[in-house]
């Protein structure tokens, strides 16, 4: 199947993801050249399959939920790009 | 004997009867680093002092009788494993400060038995690719050959044990970036059973697919390596609770005819892939020859499945990968463009500055994949594909105790070879996809050279839970081979 740039930008958008004007087309055909080969999937029989793949693990696993020390804020904040004492700080979001 | 010529083994040896300090051992790795690492570029962050505080500590347990697997042994980590305040980049620009809080389990394992830790190895960003020429810092070369890729993701990881800059290395694999860097670059690398080994720590890439594992100059090595790195961690709720067998016992009581009996399956669809290279043909064709006279059964079998293995692993890796890398948004750690005052505007410039184009490539792959209208078409057939591959595998097993194959359709390519078109080096990895899809262990062994002299391995996977059986084999492999020259002159 063959992707058109502006699915390509819808796409990008869905991820966060800002594609430089340069690198659209030469994108744009890697990708297409991708999913194009990845259609061979639609040959196989998987007729009846469920999706669930048994190659990881197979039981639910379980733990008792009993509370444990937390880190604390300055470990786990320890490599914010930007914070203000316990708190990360972000661009303004309600304008 | 010079200090760089001590594997795992002989170092414990030589360590635990005092004939040598791990200061000294580690203090030599750090003179052959500084030596030849420009040339090689297997590393991202040399830690030299904290290096040399546990060697001290090392020698000191040792003067003290405090012996563990690996008091006082030199190690090299895959920049991908998290290291308590020491910088884990995962070869990204988004990462390039990122100094963890906390080790992985594997590097506590490891530190827990009196490892050394060198420094941090170069990798693939995020360890997608296949040569780590996508690392955001350097290429690594492959020191057969600096004109050559040394494979990847685990490329530095590989090209540092091969070169000697340490005594083994780690590596971790989700498609084969344990197995393939470890054959390009002639060492020994073992991908373990998904579940086997924690992933806490692990920086994820495909949660269902990614499994740390040693990278070591012999086979020996890769089992102490596995012994102490394997078992269940309450940390990763994926990792098994299964027995952890002593794998280094096994070896020690190996002899001639142990491996008599043992049934090889090859399966039918890899020798009919098109583009093998004849080099590795032949190669492969002498090592089935190798085994059999030890005794190994050979017979052919079939993975009816296997040419969907490639199109269904880059679907699920990269829908994985998309839902994993979602969490770098320049918020809570790396990376964040100042550029813009916008919410949405900051997450997206500082993931397209932060990310390389591969991961970009991954991300959007995975992203289009899970997107409403093509989720079934896209992840869910592929999933359904890979129960069929899986399902594969456990047929071949009821004939078979190993299967065999190359590990990479080539010897090791040129660097900016496949840089220019992703597919093509996505088939590069078509023998060692399948492990990862269907969670089995996979051992990459030194088996020949190419005529340009570049190392080419063999790969031998087994059921669930079994690197025993490629351990022996391949210990038994590795003795039989009888290879001319096992590392390169730098």
């Amino acid at each position: 199947m063959k992707i058109s740039k502006s699915e390509v930008e819808k796409i990008a958008h869905l991820a966060r993801l800002e594609i430089e004007d340069s690198q659209k087309e030469k994108m744009v055909e890697q990708l297409g050249n991708i999913l194009q080969y990845i259609d061979k999937l639609k040959d196989a029989d998987v007729d009846g399959l469920g999706i669930f793949s048994k190659a990881g693990v197979t039981d639910n696993v379980f733990r008792e939920d009993t509370p444990e020390a937390s880190p604390g804020p300055s470990i786990t904040l320890a490599n914010a790009p930007d914070r203000d004492e316990d708190f990360y700080v972000v661009p303004r979001v309600v304008k | 004997m010079e200090y760089h010529e001590l594997t795992i083994g002989s170092a414990i040896e030589k360590l635990a009867c005092h004939e040598i300090s791990s200061f000294e051992l580690t203090s030599a790795f750090f003179d052959r680093i500084e030596k030849y690492e420009d040339g090689i570029g297997a590393f991202i962050t040399l830690d030299r002092d904290g290096a040399l505080a546990q060697a001290k500590k090392a020698d000191q347990d040792l003067a003290a009788g405090r012996i563990s697997a690996l008091t006082g042994v030199p190690l090299a980590l895959k920049d991908i494993l998290c290291t308590k305040g020491v910088k884990t980049t995962c070869g990204s620009r988004i990462l390039e400060n990122f100094i963890p809080q906390y080790d992985g389990t594997v590097v506590s394992l490891l530190k827990e038995k009196g490892a050394v830790i060198l420094g941090k190895t170069n990798l693939d960003e995020f360890a997608m690719g296949s040569s780590t020429e996508n690392s955001s810092f350097k290429i690594t070369r492959n020191p057969w050959n600096p004109d050559y890729v040394p494979g990847g993701s685990s490329g530095g990881s590989a090209a540092a044990v091969t070169a000697r800059f340490c005594c083994a290395a780690l590596g971790t694999d989700t498609g084969g970036s344990i197995r393939q860097p470890a054959s390009h670059c002639g060492v020994v690398g073992i991908k373990p059973t998904y579940g086997r080994v924690s992933r806490f720590g692990l920086v994820s890439y495909a949660s269902s697919l990614d499994q740390a594992g040693p990278i070591t100059r012999d086979v020996r090595d890769a089992a102490i390596l596995l012994n102490v790195i394997s078992g269940h961690d309450k940390l990763d709720s994926t990792s098994a609770k299964a027995t952890v067998p002593d794998f280094t016992q096994a070896l020690d009581q190996f002899e001639k005819g142990s491996l008599k009996g043992v049934k090889a399956g090859i399966p039918k669809e890899y020798l009919s892939t098109e583009g093998i290279d004849p080099e590795v043909e032949k190669v492969f064709h002498h090592a089935k020859q190798v085994l059999q006279d030890l005794g190994v059964e050979i017979r052919e079998i079939s993975l009816p499945h296997a040419e969907y293995v490639v199109a269904a692993y880059y679907i699920i890796a990269p829908c994985e990968a998309s839902s994993n890398l979602a969490r770098y948004d320049g918020v809570k750690y790396g990376f964040r463009d100042r550029s813009s005052d916008d919410l949405i505007e900051m997450y997206k410039k500082t993931k397209s500055k932060g990310f390389g184009l591969e991961v970009q490539r991954r991300i959007i792959i995975g992203t289009y994949a899970l997107s409403a209208g093509y989720y079934d078409a896209y992840y869910g057939r592929a999933s359904k594909v890979r129960t069929l591959i899986t399902e594969d595998f456990s047929k071949a097993f009821e004939t078979c105790d190993l299967i065999l194959s190359p590990v990479a359709p080539a010897p090791a390519f040129k660097i900016g070879e496949k840089t220019d078109d992703p597919l093509i080096m996505y088939l590069t990895d078509i023998f060692t996809l399948s492990a990862n899809m269907a969670g089995i262990p996979g051992i990459s062994v030194p088996a020949g050279y190419s005529s340009k002299g570049l190392p080419i391995g063999i790969q031998m996977m087994a059921q669930k839970f079994d690197e025993m059986s490629l351990l022996r084999a391949g210990y038994g492999f590795e003795r039989n081979i009888g290879l001319a020259q096992k590392f390169p002159d730098l």
